[in-house]
């Protein structure tokens, strides 16, 4: 299946004061993109083009093969054959390029149970070098509606919890690459329309999000693809 | 001239040459290992101090050097696979390691029943023995990675770094002898100076070391054609394949 | 595996080991108790020996340097699969592989702190159960300081096999099985520096070998570890 995202009818809505937009270059591309899991192919055949701006929805049952798309998208793992381009480049699994842009939120939460939601929030943000200082941090954990958990261990957070804090990062990081794993499973109706307004604000600064989901997610003013896998 | 390397890369077009080259190895190690066995046990003199007992020397060196050459080339095929990605590359070292393993422990075992007779133990924990069972641990090491992961690219990666990571153990084998004074003697074979044994024995030596060779290239590429099949399973090729 | 996990950048590579130590370290004070467990086998271990045998001096005296080797070795391996686990299990490590930081300079962090925890314990608490085994103070010594040379290398052989055997089933005995056979030089080297002293030669051969293969390991550990992590994470 080829993709190409339909231009919006209506025109962008622009965000207030937004940082300077990236550059053009930003662009991910999928050519013939095919996966093995054990002896048979996931999926193949798969080919997308987004360029700065445009937004891909990922759909499909369970256990079709949405994480390992996603997976292969951020260079976390091997297609069977076939081509990720970032950048107009082609990009190997863990390559530098890549790792300099992405920012991957997955299933599983990347939270150590010994340490505090705010310092698992900033100890990722540092590891992603996109420090954040202390105000910036309980800002993002205000934003996903974990300020009163703050200084308590991820251990004593529910699931819903766990999973908001690595999203807290959307609040302040500058990735052009976003991709997002599920990421409205752990959000309230209020915590949806904050992450569609993230990503709407992301997209106008010409960034790239590839989203796999089963609620639907309301981008507003964004050009938006489905796929279904 | 033009020479495509990749001809034979795919699992497709490497089984029938596979099982062209298995035939002619094994039937030449047939032919070797009579010859071989032939000059060392019937042709080849008594030896001056360790009367008979020396001739498990036919079985016991070139084991031990098939074990170390076949680790070398296992590390060859895994830095193939890793590099290339190649699925045929990973299959290869995947059937190198059973038979490296066997010549392991083959060496260990000749060399106990050697050691007997002429040192009085079966085992000492000198630095060439203690290194090749370091050796067929690592071999067999690689064989339990491989079957502990289910996702098999996965297997053969992970299996790929664990052979390069050993490999750096057979140089330490083979200059154990000259590092550390320890009951094996020194090297008697040498490409650059004259050989220490008399010529019979030598020549039994190496024909039984082609022997070996031939056997275990043989059986390694008979191998290889039962983990194609099992692992191409499903493939358009496969449908197609008329069985030999 | 084609891409590279070293930044030419000695600051970078700075701040992503200090990132690494400083995360690891602070979850380890965290989980006190389990150290504390680690260390406790490591005594029991060097402990059970003398129970076994005739209480003669010189025989313990020889004893001491394989005996509490072997012990430092398995408390090394229990340690192990604490390195990498926890954070495979909580996507930590996956975070971690795409990191713009550079990969070998993070899992050198990990190392370092997985040492500082486990290897480190062992080299100050060496030299008291010495005594309990009638060393005298050049084997002390030379025990010491082989195993401060000994103990990182056994660290970073260690987190190569322990990054192998993630999402792999045979648990302990699998990286047991992977892990020894790399042990055994470091084993070799270090109980045969004190045997030399107690035979009346140096031990410096055997401890400038060991030095020597810290040395390689710190280069070519961080490198397999890393390889081994990505493989782990398809």
């Amino acid at each position: 299946m080829t993709l190409r995202p339909r231009a919006s009818a209506a025109s962008r809505a622009r965000e207030h004061a937004p940082p300077p937009p990236l550059p053009a270059s930003v662009t991910l591309a999928a050519q013939d993109l095919a996966a093995r899991r054990g002896t048979r192919l996931l999926w193949q055949g798969v080919n997308l083009t987004l360029s700065a701006g445009d937004a891909l929805v990922v759909r499909g049952a369970n256990g079709v093969g949405k994480t390992t798309l996603l997976r292969v998208l951020a260079g976390l793992a091997h297609a069977e054959h076939g081509s990720v381009r970032w950048r107009g480049a082609i990009v190997a699994p863990h390559a530098q390029a890549l790792r300099d842009d992405v920012l991957f939120i997955g299933h599983a939460p990347a939270l150590r149970d010994e340490l505090t939601a705010a310092e698992n929030l900033t100890s990722l943000a540092a590891l992603a070098a996109e420090p954040m200082t202390a105000g910036a941090c309980s800002d993002a954990l205000a934003a996903v509606d974990l300020a009163a958990q703050a200084s308590l261990p991820a251990r004593v957070l529910s699931e819903g919890q766990r999973r908001r804090v690595p999203l807290a990062r959307l609040a302040s990081t500058s990735r052009p690459l976003w991709i997002l794993d599920e990421p409205a499973a752990a959000l309230d109706a209020a915590g949806v329309r904050w992450l569609g307004a993230r990503l709407a604000g992301h997209l106008a600064q010409g960034g790239v999000a590839v989203v796999s989901t089963h609620a639907p997610i309301d981008v507003p003013g964004a050009r938006v693809a489905e796929m279904t896998l | 001239m033009n020479v495509n390397w990749f001809k034979y890369a795919s699992p497709a077009s490497f089984l029938p040459l596979a099982s062209r080259l298995a035939r002619g190895f094994a039937a030449a190690a047939v032919v070797l290992g009579i010859a071989g066995l032939a000059i060392g046990l019937v042709i080849a003199p008594t030896d001056a101090t360790q009367g008979d007992a020396y001739r498990i020397i036919f079985i016991h060196v070139p084991a031990a050097w098939m074990a170390m050459l076949i680790y070398v080339v296992m590390a060859g095929w895994s830095a193939l696979a890793l590099g290339y990605n190649t699925r045929l590359s990973a299959m290869m070292a995947q059937a190198l390691a059973p038979t490296g393993a066997s010549m392991a422990f083959l060496a260990l075992w000749t060399g106990a029943f050697w050691g007997r007779p002429t040192w009085g133990t079966y085992w000492a924990w000198d630095a060439r023995m203690t290194s090749t069972l370091i050796l067929l641990f690592l071999y067999l090491g690689v064989i339990a990675l491989r079957a502990a992961i289910d996702e098999p690219r996965r297997a053969d990666r992970a299996c790929a770094v664990l052979a390069l990571v050993g490999v750096v153990n057979v140089p330490i084998i083979y200059f154990s002898v000259q590092w550390w004074n320890t009951l094996h003697q020194g090297s008697s074979v040498s490409l650059t100076a004259a050989p220490t044994m008399a010529m019979t024995m030598l020549a039994g030596m190496l024909v039984m070391t082609l022997a070996l060779w031939c056997y275990c290239i043989g059986v390694v590429l008979w191998r290889v054609q039962a983990i194609i099949v099992e692992r191409e399973e499903g493939a358009a090729w496969m449908a197609r394949r008329v069985p030999a | 595996m084609t891409d590279e996990v070293t930044a030419r950048d000695p600051q970078a590579i700075g701040a992503a080991l200090r990132w690494a130590l400083a995360r690891d370290l602070a979850i380890a004070v965290r989980t006190r108790g389990e150290l504390g467990v680690e260390l406790l086998f490591f005594v029991l271990v060097a402990s059970l020996f003398p129970l076994t045998l005739a209480p003669d001096p010189a025989l313990l005296r020889t004893l001491a340097p394989g005996v509490l080797w072997v012990a430092a070795l398995l408390a090394s391996l229990l340690a192990l699969p604490r390195l990498f686990a926890a954070d495979f299990a909580s996507g930590t490590l996956a975070a971690i592989a795409l990191s713009p930081r550079p990969l070998a300079a993070l899992v050198s962090g990990k190392m370092a702190a997985h040492w500082l925890t486990t290897g480190l314990p062992v080299v100050v608490l060496a030299p008291l159960i010495a005594l309990a085994y009638r060393a005298e103070a050049a084997d002390i010594a030379v025990l010491v300081a082989g195993l401060a040379l000994g103990t990182p290398i056994l660290s970073m052989l260690g987190a190569i096999g322990a990054a192998l055997t993630l999402g792999a089933r045979g648990g302990g005995g699998l990286l047991a099985l992977l892990v020894l056979p790399l042990y055994v030089p470091v084993l070799i080297f270090g109980a045969g520096a004190v045997g030399a002293v107690q035979a009346g030669l140096g031990g410096a051969p055997h401890l400038a070998l060991l030095a020597a293969g810290l040395l390689a390991a710190a280069v070519g550990a961080p490198l397999a570890t890393s390889a081994a992590v990505r493989i782990a994470l398809e």
